[in-house]
């Protein structure tokens, strides 16, 4: 078993490298909440964000996704230099994130929801059509089941609610997809649901980065596990080279190299 | 997918309905069912009660607190309160009586004034409310004891104006359609529904979205022309359809489609559902909140003009009283939620005709005022215990 080596990249990985994190560094007073931290997202790759509370796993997204600016470091997307000063720099890029508390409006239905913000319409009136064809065109590419879009979100259950916020994430048709905590309070059968969703932006040549507590989901649906501990990068494995003893251990920092 | 296999919208099995209400969305249910306990109750208690010359009396009452109540829907569906819908009516009544009475301005140019007037007065609302952070309740309430004393002032010494009988202002409450018109208006409007139904439905079957069943839609307009027919048969009974509740109604029905049909009315049930969504979609929360305010107080003055149109004069207690509880209580007991993000402007209408024939049919019994005043507060905590149970019922509605 490969020991994780800081920032290694992992062999046998195919594909473009869409977006890539340098030596990112975000102080909040003393704390170093990252610390020369690096990160490469591949198109059609789900990586596994993973490392124990405070680890700066959050941080890091943040700092992809726009919400705030790193102390130092640098962001390519596409090979090229990139700044990212907000959440709306990175949504033109093409970066997406869907947030733990999904940021639904659960007194308005599937459709209104997945267009919130960015709704189709002439002349100020909505293209209610429109909207429906397009939202079944993409849940059905997403094989994502719902019986009733035009209920309101609140009906929903929480894979569902769950897969309508990821499905709003694609709308924007990104290259990159941020999922903080997907299955988090989600039981065993919606959790199933949702990880198949994961796979399936991944088969649609996405690049898709996953926060998660829970190990068994990261071992389920990643391609490569990376993992943070105290703000610094503490390992880069595939995973399906690796086992969760070797992960766990570079969570803890424990020196149990299995 | 599922929602494929099938062309056809599924229809709410009584299950399911029963499950709607369980899940947060009790509509408008509760209030039809109320309505009917009330004909019925009222109705057996006093002959006169459901006769064509008290259900007109009815009508004439509700247009004006409705068109307020109106607005108090909007500021609810962001889960605000608007406390100065009152004054703010008696306000912009005001101002139009002056313009026009002293001013001698034409009537329709005075309206136009006052309403404009009452806009700024909800613009200055939403910025106190959006800029300065101040919460709707305080912004407001300042609003019902400022707006007041500005009423007051304005009026001066007098403490009444008068609107002349013949003038147009006042002609507004004492026109009635004639009963070949209000059975056009019947055709039109039900024909209007089921063209507009069936051209949607061949919308979306060309768009291959599922449909209702062409019987189903057929039916829906059936019953509201049987609802139409009806209330045009009983008023034309007595002096016929009073023209303020056709402004009335119009006014729930513009109003109704622009909320559902607009982008500022999308954003608005956006933002009143989960602000911090709206904003992080892009949509400009504050621009959204002003323009609720603006709306209500601009509603709030039209009822303003209809109440002193209806009394043909406005004096100092106009907009006073116990009109902003009522308006505010109509909204609620109609089925918008205080909560914010649920409701249909169709409150406005169900609950003020709930309020006025209670308190109409109290009037009739001879009920005595501390009884009357009793009641209205039963119907009231009702409701809004029907709407914070149903919110509890919302999975993580319980906050």
């Amino acid at each position: 078993m490969k020991a994780g080596i800081p920032a290694a990249p992992a062999d046998g990985v195919q594909g473009e490298v869409v977006l890539s994190a340098r030596d990112i560094t975000k102080r909040y007073g003393a704390v170093r909440a990252l610390d020369g931290v690096n990160l490469r997202l591949v198109a059609g790759e789900v990586v596994a964000l993973v490392g124990d509370n405070g680890a700066g796993k959050s941080t890091l997204v943040k700092v992809i996704s726009g919400a705030i600016t790193p102390d130092s470091g640098e962001i390519f997307f596409g090979g090229r230099p990139v700044r990212i000063g907000r959440p709306h720099d990175a949504q033109a890029l093409g970066i997406s994130t869907v947030y733990q508390d999904l940021a639904l409006c659960e007194n308005l239905d599937v459709v209104a929801n997945l267009f919130l913000g960015a709704e189709t319409h002439r002349w100020s009136l909505l293209r209610q059509l429109r909207m429906e064809r397009a939202t079944r065109d993409l849940l059905a590419s997403l094989d994502v089941r719902i019986r009733d879009i035009r209920a309101p979100v609140a009906a929903l259950s929480g894979g569902q609610r769950q897969s309508v916020a990821i499905s709003r994430a694609l709308l924007g048709e990104p290259r990159v997809v941020l999922l903080d905590e997907p299955t988090a309070a989600l039981g065993v059968e919606q959790t199933a649901q949702v990880l198949d969703l994961v796979r399936r932006l991944r088969d649609r040549g996405l690049a898709v980065l996953v926060i998660s507590h829970n190990l068994a989901d990261v071992r389920a649906v990643s391609d490569r596990v990376v993992v943070l501990r105290l703000g610094r990068d503490a390992g880069d494995f595939r995973t399906a080279d690796t086992s969760q003893e070797a992960i766990v251990a570079a969570i803890t920092g424990a020196e149990a190299a299995a | 997918m599922t929602t494929e296999t099938s062309r056809r919208i599924p229809a709410p099995r009584p299950a399911e309905l029963a499950g709607r209400l369980r899940g947060g969305e009790p509509g408008a249910l509760p209030v039809v069912a109320g309505l009917a306990v009330i004909a019925v109750v009222f109705g057996s208690l006093n002959d006169h009660f459901l006769s064509a010359e008290n259900l007109t009396n009815l009508a004439l009452q509700m247009a004006a607190t409705g068109t307020i109540a109106l607005g108090v829907v909007i500021v609810l569906l962001l889960g605000e309160i608007d406390l100065s819908v009152g004054s703010v009516s008696g306000l912009c009544g005001v101002v139009m009586t002056l313009l026009y009475v002293k001013q001698g301005l034409p009537a329709g140019l005075a309206v136009l004034l006052a309403l404009g007037a009452a806009a700024l007065v909800g613009l200055l609302h939403g910025l106190m409310f959006t800029l300065l952070g101040m919460p709707s309740f305080v912004v407001t309430l300042a609003g019902l004891i400022g707006w007041q004393g500005l009423l007051l002032y304005l009026l001066g010494d007098e403490g009444t104006i008068n609107l002349p009988f013949d003038g147009s202002v006042a002609k507004v409450s004492d026109t009635w359609l004639p009963p070949w018109l209000s059975w056009l208006a019947v055709v039109a409007v039900t024909a209007t529904a089921l063209g507009s139904s069936l051209l949607d439905r061949r919308a979306r079957t060309r768009a291959d979205l599922p449909v209702r069943p062409i019987a189903r839609l057929v039916v829906r307009a059936a019953l509201l022309a049987a609802v139409l027919a009806a209330v045009v048969a009983v008023l034309n009974g007595d002096r016929g359809v009073p023209l303020t509740l056709v402004i009335f109604g119009a006014l729930v029905v513009l109003l109704d489609l622009a909320l559902r049909h607009t982008l500022p009315g999308r954003w608005i049930y956006a933002v009143g559902g989960n602000a911090e969504a709206a904003r992080r979609a892009g949509i400009s929360v504050t621009r959204i909140r002003i323009l609720a305010f603006v709306a209500a107080a601009t509603l709030a003055g039209a009822g303003g003009i209809l109440a002193a149109s209806r009394l043909s004069a406005v004096n100092q207690s106009s907009g006073g009283s116990d009109i902003l509880l009522i308006a505010i209580a109509a909204a609620v007991i109609g089925g918008t939620s205080l909560f914010g993000g649920r409701g249909r402007p169709y409150a406005a209408l169900l609950g003020i005709l709930v309020l006025q024939s209670v308190t109409n049919g109290m009037l009739l019994l001879n009920v005595d005022s501390s009884v009357r005043f009793m009641v209205t507060a039963a119907v009231l905590a009702l409701a809004v215990a029907i709407d914070s149970t149903a919110r509890r019922a919302r999975p993580g509605g319980g906050r």
